[in-house]
This record gives structure tokens, sequence and C-alpha cells, in this order.
């Protein structure tokens, strides 16, 4: 299979490279009949890559010990999920499954695209194809998953126990295809300029793409939070880890394009930003992917040291130096069609917004590099660590919140100061009160009271957008409160979906506020032994140490610490942190230790519970307690976030068509200047 | 001669007799509890946490230290976490020395500093070069917005003029007929979104 596996790597380098090349010269020389063979191109690559993976999968699966990736990151004794998800555990592994995705979507972008757009799909395909063959170089001449070892041991050295987790089944692929799918709009952003098809017909050929990119960058940063959270025992979900920052870089520059897309499809405005948002988020996808890869800053999740650290480098430069330059030669083609009229509009709003996500962006970014830099100029290494990015990013973060709901409350084009007082009048009410109570109960951290207010803010503001909406149809149509509502929706799928958004960004920032209030304690208990531990919300946990067990499963010796739990003094249940200790097949030690939390989670708290190991040998047993505030939160946000995302992405609706807009705008002006 | 000997001394101090009454409670809390079958499949052995390990002061100092693991956590979370990794422990009992010899928490941070150099704090001190960290992003994002809305400022102010040259202009314009309104009316729930 390593042999069938080489040769479709071959095959897939031979026909993307033919796909990206005849793309550009049967433009450049008049023969649409060999660009179209681009596409064509674009289909056998992801037909070799198609059969690359089954090799590999097929290698995985029959535990061939002989292929060095297969030996590396499997063993006979590793549960079936987990063998198909050793495809992407590895450098080389992943390399392939990015090409396989990233050829898939090229595909996928061929057969979904209207056929309005027909001049811009060999570019595209040659595009897609062009960075599909950048990951296959690197695979064929630095990191070849099929290459074979001198010998055959007799079983594999497995999985990374901490990659052995339901989260890391789903979070790697997640980000990866986030990552990936970045890849389509900036093709089209690409051939947009190839083509000078510069109007928004290009935009509306990305616009399902760039949700989509945003939807699974949104759940892969999400589900890597949980399995940071369940999997590695620090009590917390986010550790501004280079690898970490790397995934949110792309997500605010997409989040930011988002937004200010908006504007270029109502007003043909803010062009040259929109493309160098594109070019930048795809370079940033690329940058996350050579930090993870090249080792050039510490990381625990980084690959181990490779030399393609070097191929993405020059492929990051390479590739940003030629997109800047196209976008410099267009630059005078993408000129604005309408001027913004109002710094009290929404469309000043939006770009205030722009500012904020891409000003992080630059924090998160300055913050990840800063260490290279003072090495550079000082000759001094230094570690820029969560408390750096925290005093830098909270005060922008809380920047952003109060923008997610200022936006929706004021009107394209201009506001009057009445209409301004009438928007804003609930929404600020809210935020007080909040404040209020939040103090009167006797908060007094000032970030999180500042957090949680904006919080309630926007809110406010996405109620008062149901709301108003709501009532109108009920009013126009005479329709019942949950038909008007479904229907409101239903209709304006995205400026709703938008909205359902925003609520899961503000359940985030309420989640993330509850860190402040967080309460660990270490303590070592023998069996029957009791101890407590005073929550945030003033409830008093008894823990009752009831004794380890020690057992053997499918890939691993567990000791087992349980805990009966009591919250002021009623029984809630027991608690269970293990200490695993894998082996191969022959019960020889794979890895070290690791341990699997035990958490028991609700609306209010988490009780999070780490068994830390025996005290000579015995039951005995130290263990460390955390009581975390509001952390069901963070995934109800991501869940709510999903759903909005999906919202807005769904087929049907009302979708306002590009073709219409100058009209609706000369209509707009005949009736401003009319009532003068 | 004095000074000489104190030089000489490790720079991790452990209060004997405090030392040895720990180790003592340890060993009678241990005979208490049944020994595990394996003790090699639960992890490091460990010793009993006291309550200077929960102390708030300590766990402040360790949140401002990175462990030299190269985990890049700091040495309390690194310590409380998964329990594999052997440098934070030590470092923990490296603060607990200081501690006890009667340093201020400044004063353990600037002997980790001097023993480890500048890169064992978990953010570079807010001075000289290290400001340039702190301050770029927000100056960066000050400048854009200050820009931004300038710019806006301008724009709105040459469009009021324009408009005020061209009402001068104009002729009075006819009242709005009801198909103006009505197209008024789509136009409006076209840009509503």
């Amino acid at each position: 299979m390593t042999l069938l596996g080489q040769f479709a790597l071959w095959v897939g380098l031979v026909a993307g490279l033919w796909s990206a090349v005849v793309a550009f010269s049967g433009r450049a020389r008049g023969r649409p009949e060999l660009a179209a063979t681009a596409v064509r191109g674009a289909y056998a690559l992801c037909a070799a890559m198609v059969v690359a993976s089954l090799a590999l999968w097929k290698g995985l699966f029959t535990h061939d010990f002989n292929i060095e990736y297969v030996a590396g990151y499997t063993s006979r004794n590793l549960p079936t999920a987990y063998i198909l998800t050793a495809f992407w555990a590895g450098q080389k592994g992943s390399l392939l499954f990015w090409a396989l995705v990233l050829s898939l979507f090229g595909v996928l972008a061929q057969l979904m695209t209207s056929r309005r757009h027909k001049e811009l799909m060999p570019y595209v395909a040659g595009i897609t194809s062009g960075v599909a063959v950048f990951f296959i170089a690197t695979m064929l001449f630095a990191a070849n998953p099929f290459e074979r070892l001198p010998f055959t041991p007799a079983d594999g050295r497995g999985l990374n126990p901490q990659l052995q987790n339901p989260g890391m089944v789903i979070h790697p692929p997640m980000l990866y295809l986030g990552y990936i799918s970045i890849t389509v709009p900036f093709a089209f952003a690409m051939a947009a300029l190839l083509t000078r098809k510069l109007d928004t017909g290009w935009l509306n050929a990305i616009r399902k793409w760039t949700i989509l990119s945003w939807l699974f960058l949104s759940v892969g940063i999400t589900l890597g939070m949980w399995w940071a959270y369940v999997e590695l025992g620090w009590g917390g979900f986010w550790a501004w880890d280079p690898v970490e920052n790397a995934s949110l870089l792309p997500w605010l520059t997409m989040t930011a394009f988002l937004h200010s897309v908006m504007i270029q499809e109502k007003r043909g405005m803010l062009k040259r930003w929109n493309m160098t948002l594109i070019v930048t988020t795809f370079l940033l996808s690329i940058f996350g992917t050579f930090i993870t890869r090249s080792g050039v800053i510490a990381s625990v999740h980084s690959f181990t040291q490779s030399n393609v650290g070097f191929f993405f480098l020059m492929f990051l430069l390479s590739v940003g130096a030629a997109s800047f330059a196209l976008l410099y030669l267009r630059w005078p083609e993408l000129e604005a069609e309408a001027r913004l009229e109002s710094l009290a509009s929404r469309e000043a709003a939006f770009l205030f917004n722009n500012v904020v996500l891409v000003g992080i962006a630059f924090s998160v970014l300055w913050g990840t590099l800063f260490p290279i830099l003072s090495e550079w100029v000082r000759g001094v290494k230094v570690t820029v660590g969560p408390p750096f990015f925290n005093r830098v990013n909270v005060p922008l973060g809380l920047l952003l919140l109060a923008l997610t709901g200022i936006g929706p409350l004021i009107a394209w084009r201009k506001t009057s100061p009445r209409n301004l007082r009438r928007q804003f009048l609930w929404p600020v009410a809210s935020g007080l009160l909040a404040g209020l109570v939040l103090i009167s109960l006797g908060m007094r951290d000032g970030w999180a009271v500042g957090a949680l207010m904006l919080a309630a803010f926007v809110l406010g503001t996405v109620a008062q957008e149901y709301a108003r909406g709501t009532r109108a149809r009920m009013r126009m149509y005479g329709e019942a409160v949950p038909l008007a509502l479904v229907r409101l929706v239903g209709r304006n799928r995205r400026r709703y979906g938008g909205y359902l958004v925003h609520v899961g960004i503000l359940v985030y920032f309420v989640a993330f506020a509850g860190s402040a209030f967080k309460v660990t304690r270490e303590v070592t208990l023998s069996p029957g032994e009791s101890v407590e531990v005073r929550s945030p919300y003033g409830h008093t946990y008894a823990f009752t140490h009831l004794g380890v067990s020690q057992y053997e499963a499918l890939n691993r010796l567990v000791s087992a610490a349980t805990l009966e739990l009591r919250r002021d003094g009623e029984k809630i249940g027991v608690i269970k942190s293990e200490k695993r200790q894998h082996v191969d097949s022959f019960g020889k030690k794979s890895f070290e230790p690791s341990t699997e939390v035990g958490i028991r989670s609700d609306l209010r708290e988490d009780v999070y519970v780490v068994y830390a190991g025996s005290i000579a040998g015995t039951e005995q047993a130290n263990f460390a307690i955390t009581i975390n505030p509001l952390v069901w939160w963070v995934w109800a946000g991501g869940v709510i976030l999903v759903l909005g995302g999906l919202l807005t992405m769904w087929p049907g609706g009302r979708v306002a068509a590009p073709a219409l807009r100058k009209d609706v705008q000369a209509g707009f002006e005949a009736q401003l200047v009319g009532t003068a | 001669m004095r000074r000489r000997w104190q030089s000489r001394r490790p720079a991790v101090q452990i209060d004997r007799r405090a030392f040895l009454s720990a180790l003592g409670g340890t060993l009678f809390l241990a005979q208490q509890a049944d020994p595990l079958r394996d003790p090699a499949r639960a992890g490091q052995s460990r010793a009993a946490v006291g309550e200077v390990d929960n102390s708030e002061v300590i766990k402040g100092i360790e949140r401002r230290l990175k462990c030299t693991c190269g985990c890049n956590l700091d040495i309390f979370t690194c310590r409380t976490t998964d329990f594999t990794c052997t440098y934070s422990p030590a470092l923990h009992q490296e603060v607990l020395a200081l501690h006890e010899a009667g340093n201020a928490p400044d004063e353990i941070i600037a002997s980790f500093v001097g023993k480890y150099g500048e890169q064992i704090l978990m953010a570079p001190k807010p001075e000289g070069f290290n400001l340039v960290a702190y301050l770029v992003p927000g100056i960066v994002v000050l400048i854009a917005g200050t820009v931004l809305a300038l710019v806006l400022l301008r724009r709105q102010r040459t469009l009021q003029a324009e408009r005020a040259d061209a009402a001068e202009t104009a002729t009075e314009s006819p009242p709005p007929t009801s198909e103006d309104l009505e197209r008024l009316r789509e136009a409006l729930s076209e840009v509503s979104d």
C-alpha cells in the first residue's frame, strides 16, 4: 500500500502542477480550453489525494509497523477510533490530511459555484491546486508519511495519551477544516484580481465559504478549549500558548472581514480593505501552520521539530509577496463606489469594529513574536505569557464587546441624534442596571463588572432588535408573537443569525469573566478523610476520599481515586479522577503516566478534581481541587455561536441582490433630496 | 570567615525541624492508609500538602514565574497540572525556601531572575525595551482609531458642504408621490439588513 500511496502523491503533484500552470498560461495565451483543463487537473489531484489517504489509513488499520508513521503513532491495542484519528496526530499525516481536505474543497468549490462565475473558476482551480502542490511537495521532499523503517517493530509506540480523548477526535480536524477552507475565499479573491472582475459578484460566490471557514475555526477553537479543560488538568481553557494564538489570528481577521464585507455588498465600499483582509487571513492560516510545525517558538502543541518550517516560511513569504503585488497592481480598480457619510453610521461602527479586531490580532501576533524580537534586539530571551496577553487584550476585548452592541443600534448611512437616543435607551439602561445589581451583590473586580455590564448592554441590543422586528410584523401582518418571530428570523437569516452569533460572543465574555473568581486548593486525604472548600457562590463543598482502586483497561493501567461530594451538607454524587499508565500490547510502558480529570459541571460552577498522586505508595493521595465559576457557559457560548452561524448560512430567506443595490441607493437618494 | 561560609550555603534551604515534622506526619498518615497494589502506575510518589502550599502569597509568586520544563506554564499551574513535571515541584520548594527565609515576594522574584534570567518571568517587566511590547498594540489601535475618526469627520464635512452647494443650486423638488414613497419603503426594507 505504501507504493500506491507514494505513487498517488506523485500523481497528485503532477496533476496539481498541471492545474496551477495551465490556469495561468491558458488565460495568458487566450486559450480557454487549456484553462478549462485546470479544473480537470484539480479533480485528478483530489482523486490522487483520496487514494494516498486510503493507503495511509490502510497502513494504520492493518498495523503495518514497517511504515515509520504507523509505528510512531499507533499500537496494536489502540482503540479503533484513535487509529482513525492517528491519521492527523503527527506532522506527516496531518500534511496529507491538509492536502486531502484542500483538494476536496477545491472540487466542491468548482461544483457548488454558480455558472455566473465561470470566468473565475480556472484560476480558482489553479490556486487551490497550487497550494495543495506545496503540501504534497513538502511531504515528498521533507515529511513523507509513507517512509519505511529498515526493520519492522513488533508493536508501535501508540498514540500520546493526551490525544486519546474524544475532543481530540474532532478538535484538530475542525481547526484544519477552518484553516484549509480559507484557501477557497483566497482563491476567489485572487481570481477576481487576475480577471479584473472586481464587482461584488465574487463576494457572493464566497459568502458561504467565508462563514463556513469562520464556523470551522470557531468550532475548532472552542473544542480546543474544551479539550484543554477536560484533558490537561490545569483547570483553565486558554493559556495564550503560541499555537492557540495562531488559531485565533485568522479567526479575528475573518471576523473583521465578515463585518466589512457587508459594507462592500451594500455600498460598494472598502474593496481594498476586504481584499487585504482575505489575503491576510490566508497568510495567517499558513503562519499558524508554520508556528506549529517549525519549532521557531516553543509551544506544548508543537509537532516534533523538522525542516518543514523552512518550506512553510518560503511559501508564506512568496505567496504574501505575490498576493500583495497583485493587489497593488489592481489598486486603482478597487475604487469605492460610494463615500462614507457620517461618523454616526453603521458603516463607521463596523470600521471601528474592524480596527479593534485587527488591533487585537496585531497585539496577539506582536506578543507571540516579541520573544524573537527581544532576543534579536537585546540578546535577551523573555517570556510573553498570559499576564501580558490579559493586560493588553482585556481592554481591547471589552471595547470590541461594546462595539458588538453599538453596531446594530446605528442605522446605515447616518443616524439622527433623536434616533440614537431612542435606540440606545434600553440597552444602556440594561447595562447600567446589571452593573448596579452586581455591585450591590458585592462584586468588586472592575474588569469582571465591566465585562458583565457590557454583556447586559449587548443582550439588551439584541433583545430590542428581535422585539422591534417582531412587533413590526405583528402590526403589519397581524401575526401572533411566535409566528412573527419565526417569520422575522426566517426572512432575515443573515441579520438575525448574526445577532445570535453576538449572543454567543457575549456568553463567552460572561464565562471568561467567571475565571476571575476561580478557587484552587491542594489537599492531602487518607481514605475516609474530608476537606471543605468554599465556592465563590458561597456554597461549601465537602470532599470525602473514598479510596483508590487499580484496574486494567484496553491499553492502560488505571489508578482511580474516588471522592464523595457534598454541597452544603447534601450529597450530590461522587467524582473520580484517574492516573493512567499507557502500555503497548506487550504490557510495556509507552508513555509517562497521564491524568484524567474528574469534573462535575452545572450552570453556576464546575467542581474540578485532579488526582495528583499517592503518598508513599498508599491510598493516601494528593488532590488539586478547583471551583470554576461559569465554565459551562463557555461551551454554551460555542453552541449558540454555531447555531447563529448555521442560521446565517441556511439556504433560502431573503438575500439582498447586489444588482439591485444601485437602484435602491438611487431611490433613497431621491427621497432624501426631496425632503431636504 | 562567616561571610564566606554564608556564601557557600545552598540556594534552597529547608528548615530542619519543619522538614522532620512534615516527614513524620506524612509517614504517620501513610501508615493509616492501605498500600496500593501497584504504586508505580499511580504516577510520581508525592509529599503531603501543607498549608503553606495553599498560601495565596506563594501562589501569587508562582503565578509570576515560569516553569523551566518547557511547558510555557507558570510554576503554580505546572505543578498542579497533570502532576508529571519534575521541575515545578523543585521550583516550588525553592520559592518556599526563599519565603521561609523571610524574603518578600519581589525579592523572591528578583532572586529567580538573577538565577534563571529574565525568561523566568511569565511576562516581561514593563521597563526599558520591554515597554515596546506593552505600548505598541495600544498605540497602534489608538492611532488607527484616531486616523479613521479624523478621515470620517473630514469626509462628513466635505459631503455636507457638497450637499449644501447642491441644495442652493437645485430648484425646489416636487413633493414625493405615492409611487416614490412606495419605492422608498422597498428601498428601506432592502437596506435595513
